[in-house]
């Protein structure tokens, strides 16, 4: 399966990162709940993905998704901001709750919602345009800006927060698609924040960077926390130590186990997270 | 099932798998190879049998004499009603001044072209002060003088088998003996309209009359086509009606083009009265033929855009509709294109709906606009292939290679379009 399954220090690893990443950021979130999960499931035709799903995403923090491959967590992560819908054959039932709205509820925009519920795909996906359309796209079609230098200032906090100014602002008119791997997620990153959203959904996004941008993505992970609400799916455990407070275990379309991620690495309830993350299965 | 170990192949049956794996590989290739090379043989014959038709009629002989614009003849207040078939014929005479027999005058006056005496007129009109003088004309000969000098008929035959009589060999010998024959290149092929005379025949109404029906058939079928297939790809519920129309649109594609033409008679011109001949007409009856390919082809450009795009997209809150207008079309553009243009180059050939609606009409001049009666080229050449005269047989093959010189262009296009907006993901 991965590459966990051939390391049996992985859990000494994760346990390693995992005292570093929490000295790094002692102080975890506002305590509150962002986005509550009530018993979301989700049928892709016939087939069940996802089993009366119970999990808060808490606010300013890092919530790490992992699990075995088909185990329903990209496809949750992917209800988060009903990008779902999209799928004709998919259906999506219980609530999820984003300040005390349900944003299934029929009267919700789901484009508004994508705004407020940014997201960073697995693969980078720039438009085929320049990093500066790139970025000022989504600021554009809300409306969010008066005039060109409000834009300006857009877009040039936006790549400063995702890390990328002082790479790019000298080849603003360039295509984003010139980038280099890690460049074109930090530029994604940056296109997701420019549109100001409260929450930042992020699926498996350093599987396709190489270990330098991935390190790079992480620390702009730790930073992106202070003011956003960050869910992670990872297939890398080690980077779900190091980056996230809480982390949910998914198999088999169930949530095993949710908690402190120090806790879910050092001390899992469950037997089937032992096995998991010990690289037992998976 | 039992576990069963599997053995390693011995020596020397590997060998001989080896062996038969490259001699089918050799195989292959050698199929392929003669495929091509017998496409590109019968491409070859084409071309050749078109080009040795139709070379000859890309150049045109004629004959420069002099001629006195005679006052008598010809009235500054009446050019249009003077006599300059007269002053043509009298310029020839003098050339020969030994031929008085009007039997033998009215033989030396078919040598030049019937058009002859229409290109002096059309200069006096220019310039009436040339009335009175003595010009210089370079005309064009009749097509049996044409022909004749090209070779086409031959000068051993007995005479009654060939339409140049042996006193007129002998008086062109002495033309092309005092240097007055030339051949230069045929510029009234391309720049004349038809005419009843090969050698006043030209492609320039035809080709007028291709073009304003092309335009027609793109300023219908591109933004129609468009439109449906953008809808039919990215917002129609996925249902029955939708299939329904989605295999009629599969089956419109195949449906032969002199269909299309009936329909254009019947509806176009029956019902709605439109008038016949007109190239808004023949753009219409194609535009029915393109629309199918255009549609296809956009629906297959836009499944060829990345979902990551769309993705992207979606990530940050953009709707289905900005998506799409956004990134995806702008995107399948060149592929959109490539189809189009691929689609025109297809109506541009087409014949048979053409001929039903009456684009296949005589009309000596190019149309002024897609209201009046015109040829398009393809018609052109089913005209002139029907045409008896022997200077028409290297004319249609002439008019198809300039047909065939259009469908390169147009695919020509449509390569570089397709490489200059060609993307990396």
């Amino acid at each position: 399966m991965s590459s966990e399954s051939i390391e049996p220090t992985a859990f000494e690893q994760a346990k390693d990162s995992s005292k570093v990443t929490v000295q790094a950021s002692p102080s975890a979130g506002t305590g509150k709940a962002k986005m509550k999960g009530r018993k979301v499931t989700v049928f892709y035709g016939e087939k069940q993905a996802l089993f009366d799903v119970d999990i808060d995403i808490m606010e300013n923090e890092v919530t790490a998704l992992i699990g075995p491959s088909g185990c329903g967590k990209s496809t949750f992560l992917r209800c988060l901001n009903r990008m779902n819908d999209v799928v004709d054959i998919c259906r999506v039932h219980g609530e999820i709750i984003m300040d005390g709205k349900d944003i299934y509820d029929r009267d919700v925009d789901v484009v508004h919602l994508r705004a407020r519920v940014g997201m960073v795909f697995q693969k980078p996906n720039p438009f085929p345009k320049s990093i500066y359309e790139n970025v000022a796209y989504g600021p554009r079609i809300h409306g969010l800006t008066r005039n060109k230098s409000e834009l300006d200032e857009i877009v040039e906090t936006s790549l400063q927060k995702a890390g990328l100014w002082n790479e790019a602002k000298d080849r603003l008119n360039q295509p984003g698609t010139g980038l280099s791997g890690g460049q074109q997620q930090r530029l994604c990153i940056a296109r997701a924040i420019a549109v100001a959203p409260e929450v930042i959904l992020m699926d498996e996004p350093c599987s396709a960077l190489d270990p330098i941008a991935t390190a790079k993505i992480e620390d702009l992970i730790h930073e992106l926390r202070e003011n956003y609400t960050i869910a992670i799916v990872t297939h890398s455990m080690q980077q779900a130590a190091r980056v996230s407070q809480k982390t949910a275990f998914f198999h088999l379309g169930n949530l095993v186990e949710y908690g402190e991620t120090e806790q879910i690495f050092t001390n899992p309830k469950e037997e089937r997270t032992q096995g998991y993350i010990t690289g037992r299965f998976g | 099932m039992s576990v069963t170990t599997v053995q390693p192949v011995p020596e020397d049956q590997a060998k001989k798998n080896i062996q038969r794996r490259k001699s089918k590989n050799i195989r292959l290739q050698i199929y392929g190879l003669s495929a091509i090379g017998t496409a590109v043989l019968l491409l070859g014959i084409l071309f050749s049998s078109l080009l040795y038709t139709g070379a000859s009629a890309f150049t045109q002989t004629h004959l420069t004499f002099d001629v006195k614009i005679d006052p008598n003849l010809v009235k500054e207040d009446d050019i249009f009603g003077s006599n300059f078939r007269g002053i043509v014929r009298s310029g020839l005479y003098s050339l020969f001044p030994e031929v008085t027999n009007p039997r033998d005058q009215r033989q030396l006056g078919d040598i030049p072209s019937n058009g002859a005496q229409f290109t002096l007129r059309d200069r006096v009109v220019e310039d009436p002060s040339l009335i009175g003088q003595t010009v210089s004309i370079t005309v064009p000969v009749s097509d049996a003088f044409d022909q004749f000098y090209k070779g086409v008929i031959p000068r051993d035959v007995p005479e009654e088998q060939r339409k140049v009589s042996d006193k007129q060999i002998v008086w062109w010998d002495q033309l092309v003996d005092n240097g007055q024959v030339s051949k230069p290149f045929n510029w009234t092929l391309l720049f004349s309209a038809d005419s009843r005379f090969p050698e006043l025949a030209g492609l320039s109404g035809a080709i007028v009359g291709s073009f304003y029906a092309l335009l027609v058939c793109f300023l219908i079928s591109f933004p129609v086509g468009i439109a449906a297939a953008v809808y039919l790809e990215e917002f129609a519920p996925k249902n029955r009606w939708t299939d329904l129309i989605e295999v009629n649109i599969n089956n419109l594609a195949a449906v032969p083009s002199v269909v299309f033409g009936l329909l254009g008679l019947a509806v176009f011109l029956q019902f709605f009265g439109l008038p016949r001949s007109a190239p808004l007409v023949g753009g219409m009856v194609l535009s029915l033929m393109t629309l199918p390919t255009i549609i296809i082809t956009t629906r297959a450009a836009l499944k060829a855009v990345p979902p990551s795009i769309r993705e992207g997209g979606f990530g940050i809150g953009a709707s289905h509709q900005q998506v799409v207008m956004h990134h995806v079309l702008p995107l399948a553009m060149p592929g959109i294109l490539t189809g189009t243009i691929i689609g025109l180059a297809q109506a541009l050939g087409e014949t048979a709906p053409l001929l039903l609606i009456g684009m296949n009409a005589f009309i000596t001049s190019a149309p002024g606009g897609i209201m009046e009666s015109a040829t398009a080229l393809p018609t052109q050449i089913f005209i002139w292939a029907d045409s008896p005269e022997r200077g028409f047989v290297a004319r249609t093959s002439a008019a198809i290679l300039v047909l065939i010189g259009f469908l390169v262009v147009m695919n020509l296009i449509a390569v570089v379009l397709r490489q200059r907006f060609q993307r990396k993901w």
